[in-house]
């Protein structure tokens, strides 16, 4: 037999509208078997949009999907029997404790009691809320909230995890214990999608991604291989000055203005650097290297999203 | 208008929603159990000892027995109403409950059914907690009064599918207060419940018959206390029957609609 492992998704021109608004516009992807795969994009990209449609619990409006080959439309409840789903938004049960926020969701998945406790307890070790076991959600802190839905989203062992904005809101401490949460998981060969707008969390947990903006997906690819394309090596910023402008303008330097500081992006800071010290006597000088946000700035525009 | 009346597909899953109901009900046992028994206690004391030792008799029943059947009516009818706009509402709303249920394999049409089916049980429930407050004042017959529990569940299904319908139309908290004012607190004094439909105009007595749901459930709870069973039950029935129907289905339509966009 051929080697080809199916796609656990399958979305061609997929599209979503409210009303006379395109909140997905005709995006086309798949994500493969144990891959992380990142939807990056400003508010209001349709990245929550996708998720839902993904997830069963928003009708697409055209195009075809296929989530581990089957309808969304036709097949929600089998479909959703292997998903793991983290929302946006924090909605676990202030009826239940945290043992208990898990033993009833295991429930609608139809796992016997006993499998249910056990793995109940696992996953409250796994997040690291053992000792907040028998505490009501409501007295937990932000951080810990988020833990407990990403444990609630694997009651059911998800053969496909969907994470909208996972670590929103988190300070870094909690940002960083869920990221190393997912890093194992991914490390167990889970498949994972999710949506960030933090660039720094997509880099470093997406094998691919892609860049939404206004129901579009703008790039597709790695985070290094989008950097390298797109934007280049490294990237000098230099502080404003008219000198400073007309001397990169003369030297024929590409350049970006962003708020009092000029960006030059380039495959050698040290060239760029010699020409700015020999020639444009510059104020402050800082090389760095190219980052996602860089990319993504550069794609969706530096104006502020509502 | 058509999707409001198609039957939606509901799966044995409906019964997890309620399941997690049950679970939260009696956990709270304690403030959950009193509300029954006080409401029972206070109806009979102020209306119908208080009220009662003036009016004596109506129609030649005593005033405690002809309003001991309202007191489960109304309670069934409250229970339910109540359960399933503010409850249902904090659910749908404050608590993201719904939400989080429909990312698992339940369906929003399980998920609204099993919220029906609690708000029916809620009803059931506190029937059987005042049935023996009437029973040890001797103001109910027994065993006949036990149908009162079955006829609770019908009778907080169509109550359930009733307020759910407000639920999935309202804009917010607040404006769940008007049917509660203009329709549940009218209805508890005009449906028959402390003094016979027939006192009423005759174009009242028709209006709290067409269109009062709490009427046909009084009728029928007051049969089955006295008892003075008539063909009439039948009809009462069949009229519940299809209000039900037609509200539940209605309700997780619009809810459907609300909720799934």
């Amino acid at each position: 037999m051929g080697a080809t492992i199916p796609d656990i998704i399958e979305a061609i021109h997929l599209e979503k509208t409210f009303g006379s608004i395109k909140a997905v516009d005709g995006i086309s992807f798949a994500v493969k078997k144990g891959e992380v795969f990142g939807f990056l994009g400003p508010n209001g990209a349709g990245k929550t949009s996708t998720m839902k449609i993904i997830a069963c619990v928003s009708p697409r409006t055209s195009g075809t999907l296929r989530v581990f080959g089957m309808d969304p439309d036709i097949s929600p409840a089998e479909i959703k029997q292997r998903l793991g789903v983290v929302p946006q938004e924090t909605n676990l049960d202030p009826d239940f404790t945290c043992y208990g926020n898990l033993f009833t969701y295991s429930r609608y998945f139809d796992i016997p009691p006993d499998a249910a406790q056990k793995k109940a307890e696992e996953l409250l070790e796994f997040v690291q809320l053992s000792e907040k076991r028998d505490v009501t959600v409501e007295k937990l802190s932000g951080g810990m909230k988020r833990r407990l839905i990403l444990a609630r989203a694997l009651v059911n062992n998800p053969d496909l995890l969907i994470l909208d904005e996972p670590t929103i809101g988190l300070d870094p401490q909690a940002r960083h214990l869920i990221w190393e949460r997912l890093k194992l998981l991914q490390a167990q060969g889970n498949t994972i999608v999710l949506t960030t707008h933090y660039l720094d969390e997509a880099e470093r947990l997406c094998d691919r991604l892609v860049i939404m903006d206004n129901g579009k997906i703008l790039v597709e690819g790695s985070p290094a291989d989008l950097v390298k394309k797109y934007v280049g090596n490294e990237i000098v910023e230099v502080e404003k000055t008219p000198d400073v402008l007309s001397c990169l303008e003369k030297n024929r330097i590409p350049f970006e203005i962003t708020g009092d500081t000029v960006q030059i992006a380039t495959e050698s800071s040290r060239d760029v650097a010699r020409v700015l010290f020999d020639h444009c006597s510059p104020h402050k000088v800082l090389t760095r290297p190219a980052t996602l946000e860089d990319v993504f700035l550069k794609l969706a525009g530096r104006k502020l999203r509502e | 208008m058509q999707h409001f009346w198609s039957v939606p597909r509901i799966t044995r899953r409906a019964w997890k929603v309620w399941h997690r109901n049950i679970v939260v009900f009696f956990r709270t046992w304690k403030v959950n159990f009193f509300p029954p028994l006080i409401e029972a206690f206070l109806y009979l004391f102020a209306i119908g000892l208080g009220i009662g030792s003036y009016v004596r008799e109506i129609e030649g029943i005593p005033y405690v027995n002809f309003i001991a059947p309202a007191i489960l009516a109304i309670s069934v009818m409250n229970s339910a109403f109540f359960e399933c706009t503010y409850g249902s509402y904090v659910r749908m709303y404050y608590q993201k409950s719904f939400d989080a249920m429909i990312a698992t394999p339940l369906s929003i049409e399980d998920v609204i059914a099993g919220e029906l089916l609690w708000g029916a049980t809620r009803s059931l429930l506190y029937v059987i907690i005042m049935l023996p407050v009437l029973a040890a004042f001797g103001v109910i017959s027994l065993p006949l009064s036990l149908l009162a529990i079955p006829l609770a569940f019908l009778g907080g299904l169509m109550f359930a599918g009733i307020a759910m319908c407000f639920t999935a139309v309202t804009p917010s908290i607040d404006t769940l207060n008007y049917p509660s004012f203009l329709l549940i607190t009218p209805m508890a004094l005009f449906s028959g419940t402390f003094f016979p439909v027939t006192l009423m105009p005759v174009l009242f007595q028709y209006i709290a018959l067409a269109l009062l749901p709490l009427t046909h459930l009084v009728a029928i709870m007051r049969m089955l206390t006295l008892p003075a069973l008539t063909g009439m039950l039948v009809l009462h029935l069949i009229w519940i029957l299809i209000v039900t129907a037609i509200f539940c289905i209605i309700a997780i339509n619009l809810m459907r609609k609300r909720l799934i966009v």
